[in-house]
């Protein structure tokens, strides 16, 4: 008996809380450094971005409307699931795994905070200059396309869709480009968690194929990009141009540093404030 | 030879009454009322030149076109048409101007803005007469809401000016640079203020571009910002029509764009800055619904609805042009609204009575018969208001109302821009805020019911920037505004709109 072979695994995508592979048959080879074959993931297409959108949109009104503590809990309990796959993640991320989960666990649990704060902070009451009540409160914008860094393939997509869903939206993922396994563990880690099934949908491929898809999707409102050449910027503000998607492009996030990506600011871009008169005297 | 202001002065109402026939009036039951026409009238130059840099410059091509007042359809002023070429000299200017401005210490650049508004109180009179003039609205209006608003626009902002750190948590306020602003007609100085007020307070400079139609008041801004010693560049404005309006938003030196208008022309401006790295606020078109329950005190939303539709002509982007009444209450609401609308009087802007002025324009007239001509057509019942005659001269529009409105109707789910309201009915509440939020649109939207927890819940569901519940057409600097979906992104106004001027 020789050494024994290990088996390669093929990374599903991540739709609808299941694990689908990709309808276009497409797949592409991961390596390692040493070139070494580590898996193959499955390169999405537009059918599949379609699918996951509506996959999101299924999910958007009843993530929306749970509690903004039920919200948090349910946040903080994927990063729980993510410290029980510690090992996993880090060694999809390879070099210096351990610590960017560490990070990405930590990031994920400051998002969880804010689902039931940021109304808190960044909404209001406004002295208007008459007899009424008027108060200004965020409400989640809608599905979300999260395009994702190629560095840092864990931090920075939790970092990238945990403001998302924290203000109470669906969203369709695509993971760093060049190393996306991490993402498909971070999909296992949803899948058990108790967020509800198409909140988060993740799909693996190309940004030069996708990023128009994305952008000209009518079932997405709100785009959050970050890893972008200036081609693939233009794609999505072009294409967002047709439903006047918001589009939130990250420039040269360092991910680990907290100040650069925690915080109120990074949650704003994924409400919407509504602003509400009432009569105040009779 | 005969200057503007001479034929401002001879356009006076007084020779020519236009307000309600006595006899549809008596034959309606509604007193007749004396002419009251505001006397004032502002002086207004022959022709206006370009405001850049601290001072008004001929525009380099000599191009020059005219603003007439709506009501008479008499020429008011020519003004400059900015090219390319004083679009970058405004443009030079505001960066130029934008080191020392934003170094400002927010304190001084307070005072800047507080002067600002004081001055647009002192001289309020003349700057409603003067926008009642150049755009048609009521002078009621002009006088009780454009400018006080505006005024109150620059005080509210004045006081940001240093406390810009206190706003945003974690965030280390700096300005955006240079912001491109162009602005509609429907609100002519008020847009400017919204759009000025915000920026300049964030220590930013501005290229300003009002409406081809109302250009008189944001150019009387600029002369006030001169009187009162903002330093020059800060505020720069240029005139002109959709072609200068393209020059700011191509400008590669505009950091910003703030865009108040149609929703057609804001997708064409977020194509145009898809390449660049120019951040973009739209506030664009709406087609709000007002939804009155069957447990709603009727006589105040009947109130409600005409504030909604027929305030400034319903040239307003939140108009509330889609009337959704409950089923068991439709019959008492329509007969009440036809009442009402009896009494309201249409005609002379000036005349301090006037609850309905001019169309602003020939050609947004034109828009609006285009509608009401295709709702008869899709076989909707049109119900105009009284039956006085109209002005002889000028352009005014009866306002209406339609019933037998199908949603698929073109006047069900397009801006009209105009005095013209679709109303339809529903049967429950489910059904009411399906069908408001059935919309590219969203913008604002009214509910009237007397019950609280049914109104809040209704306010959560409506997809709409501004809800305004149990009152409708309501604003305040301090409030901010601006929508969701196809209406735009941004807000304006409060501490969420300086958001947009902050990078």
């Amino acid at each position: 008996m020789g050494e024994r072979l290990g088996i390669s695994k093929t990374y599903k995508l991540f739709i609808g809380g299941k694990f689908p592979r990709t309808e276009s048959g497409r797949s592409t080879a991961v390596n390692d450094a040493s070139n070494a074959l580590v898996a193959h993931v499955c390169h999405a297409s537009r059918k599949d971005l379609r699918d996951a959108v509506e996959a999101a949109a299924k999910a958007q009104d009843g993530w929306a409307n749970a509690t903004a503590y039920l919200r948090s809990q349910i946040v903080y309990r994927l990063a729980e699931m993510m410290e029980g796959k510690r090992a996993e993640l880090a060694a999809a991320i390879g070099d210096g795994g351990a610590d960017e989960v560490d990070l990405a666990v930590d990031r994920v649990v400051h998002f969880a905070g804010w689902c039931d704060k940021f109304s808190m902070v960044m909404g209001g009451a406004n002295p208007v200059a008459g007899p009424y009540h008027n108060f200004t409160v965020p409400f989640p914008v809608g599905v979300t396309g999260v395009v994702c860094p190629d560095e840092r393939p864990l931090l920075g997509l939790v970092s990238m869709v945990a403001p998302v869903i924290a203000m109470g939206n669906a969203c369709v993922v695509l993971a760093s480009e060049t190393n996306p396994i991490p993402a498909m563990v971070l999909a296992e880690a949803l899948a058990t968690s108790d967020l509800p099934s198409g909140v988060v949908n993740i799909l693996t491929g190309f940004r030069d194929e996708l990023c128009p898809h994305f952008a000209g999707h009518r079932g997405i409102i709100a785009i959050h990009a970050a890893g972008v050449s200036d081609a693939q910027r233009t794609a999505l503000r072009l294409g967002a141009a047709e439903n006047l998607k918001r589009v939130t492009i990250r420039d040269a996030v360092n991910f680990a540093n907290d100040a650069a990506c925690e915080g109120p600011a990074w949650c704003e871009p994924f409400v919407e404030f509504k602003t509400i008169w009432h009569p105040s005297a009779v | 030879m005969s200057t503007a202001a001479d034929r401002a002065r001879s356009e006076s109402p007084t020779q020519a009454p236009p307000r309600l026939d006595l006899r549809a009036a008596a034959g309606s039951g509604i007193f007749e009322y004396a002419p009251a026409p505001e006397s004032v009238r502002p002086a207004i130059a022959d022709r206006y030149g370009l405001f850049i840099n601290g001072r008004f410059t001929d525009p380099t091509s000599s191009k020059r076109f005219t603003t007439i007042n709506p009501a008479t359809e008499q020429t008011l002023a020519e003004i400059a048409e900015a090219n390319e070429q004083d679009v970058d000299a405004a443009v030079k200017a505001a960066r130029a101007a934008l080191p020392a401005w934003s170094a400002l210490p927010g304190k001084e650049r307070a005072k800047y803005l507080y002067r600002i508004a004081r001055r647009l109180q002192e001289r309020a009179r003349e700057l409603a007469v003067l926008e009642t003039m150049d755009g048609g609205k009521p002078i009621k209006e002009s006088r009780d809401v454009d400018i006080p608003l505006a005024a109150a626009h620059f005080f509210h902002h004045a006081g940001w000016a240093d406390k810009l750190q206190y706003a945003f948590p974690g965030r280390e306020p700096k300005p955006v640079g240079v912001c491109g602003q162009i602005i509609p007609w429907n609100f002519p100085l008020l847009m400017a203020a919204w759009k000025i007020a915000p920026a300049i307070a964030c220590g930013n400079t501005v290229v300003l571009k009002p409406a081809e139609t109302t250009p008189l008041t944001a150019l009387r801004l600029a002369e006030i910002c001169a009187e009162i010693g903002l330093p020059p560049g800060v505020v720069n404005i240029v005139t002109g029509a959709g072609a200068t309006g393209a020059a700011i938003v191509n400008h590669p030196g505009i950091d910003k764009i703030a865009f108040t208008g149609s929703t057609e022309v804001g997708k064409l401006i977020a194509r145009a800055v898809a390449p660049t790295r120019k951040r973009l606020t739209l506030e664009l078109g709406g087609k709000s619904a007002n939804i009155i329950f069957e447990d709603a005190s009727i006589d105040q939303a009947v109130e409600g609805i005409v504030e909604g539709i027929y305030f400034n002509q319903g040239h307003v982007c939140c108009a509330g042009s889609r009337l959704f009444v409950q089923e068991s209450i439709l019959d008492t609401v329509i007969a009440k609204l036809r009442d009402r609308m009896r009494t309201l009087r249409v005609g002379d802007p000036l005349d301090k009575n006037t609850d309905v002025g001019a169309i602003n324009s020939k050609a947004q007239l034109a828009t609006i018969e285009k509608y009401l001509e295709s709702g008869a057509e899709e076989g909707a019942e049109r119900h105009d208001c009284g039956s006085g005659e109209l002005p002889a001269k000028g352009y005014f529009c009866r306002p209406c109302f339609f019933t037998g409105v199908q949603p698929s109707h073109a006047i069900a789910r397009e801006e009209i821009f105009g005095p013209v309201l679709a109303v339809m009915s529903f049967r429950t509440p489910e059904e009411a805020i399906s069908r408001a939020n059935n919309t590219p649109f969203g913008l604002a939207a009214g509910v009237w019911t007397d019950k609280g927890s049914k109104i809040f819940d209704t306010a959560r569901r409506l997809d709409a920037g501004v809800v305004w519940l149990n009152t409708y057409n309501k604003f305040d600097p301090t409030s901010p505004f601006g929508g969701f979906k196809e209406s735009g992104f941004g807000r304006e106004g409060g501490r969420h709109g300086l958001s947009a001027y902050l990078a």
